[in-house]
């Protein structure tokens, strides 16, 4: 009897392994990045998109967002390591329930996945500011768009030269 | 592996006057491939980086954060926070391959 056991045990072990391994090769082939494991909520399409126009389109931003004086993005003109490009994005804003900075995107116009990040505030925060570290493929312009709670659309574009780029 | 992931750390300041502004800082190791690079080998490094970061102040929400695979290894991230109430600030961070890390901080306000 346990000698039965043992044998439907393996069977049922060789079954799941040979399912897991159909998974698992599924998940190699599929071009793109997201997969099954992304985490819940987080926008897979927009972080995907390949071309700027792309992820500008599916964060629901237009291309023309104009520049504003309450947007300071400081990088450095001249990055020599693409891998670690100190980055620091500050918002002029009172930060009330009223009237505060809902999200700030990141794009990097040139990197193979122009989408570097998107940060959701709360009027808790008391001043809508990010410091964060990114990786630049080759020199390009990297571009800020904060929406208000409003939907008011307040953008930064800043040139960054890439001596050694850092997305390989 | 294990030895190089994780271990996420939070600094801010141990108290603070009620309305002030404090610099929350962070880091946590994590090596943040882009799944666009190959090993020595010539195979592909599949992309494995932090996806999402979760801020919270004594439970409730405070920011989150969306990260794609540009975000520097061994990612760093500072914000802003009011400081309203005693209480925990927390961070969790989560990757694309079911890893999942949170710390603590605590703060006094008076």
């Amino acid at each position: 009897m346990s000698e039965k056991i043992k044998r439907r045990d393996f069977l049922h072990g060789a079954v799941t392994t040979a399912a897991i391994m159909a998974t698992v090769g599924t998940g190699l082939v599929r071009p793109r990045l997201a997969l099954a494991d992304d985490v819940q909520g987080w926008p897979a399409k927009a972080f995907d998109a390949k071309i700027l126009s792309e992820a500008l389109k599916d964060t629901g931003i237009p291309a023309n967002v104009p520049a504003s004086s309450k947007v300071h993005l400081s990088v450095p003109t001249i990055a020599e390591n693409g891998a670690a490009v100190p980055l620091r994005v500050d918002v002029d804003s009172p930060m009330t329930v009223d009237d505060y900075i809902e999200t700030v995107y990141l794009f990097v116009d040139k990197n193979p996945l122009p989408l570097i990040s998107q940060f959701n505030f709360t009027p808790a925060n008391g001043k809508a500011s990010m410091q964060e570290r990114i990786k630049m493929a080759k020199s390009s312009s990297v571009r800020v768009v904060a929406k208000t709670n409003k939907g008011e659309l307040l953008g930064a574009v800043k040139l960054v030269k890439v001596t050694v780029g850092g997305c390989g | 592996m294990a030895e190089n992931i994780g271990h996420p750390m939070i600094r801010i300041p141990s108290s603070a006057k009620k309305g002030e502004i404090i610099e929350v800082r962070s880091l946590i190791l994590h090596p943040m491939t882009t799944g666009l690079s190959k090993d020595k080998a010539g195979k592909i490094i599949p992309a494995h980086f932090i996806q999402t970061v979760e801020v919270t102040f004594n439970d409730k929400p405070l920011m989150n954060v969306d990260w794609s695979t540009a975000i520097s290894a061994n990612p760093f991230l500072a914000f802003k926070m009011r400081a309203e109430e005693t209480g925990t600030l927390g961070i969790r961070w989560k990757d694309n391959k079911g890893g999942d890390w949170s710390t603590q901080a605590k703060i006094t306000v008076s």
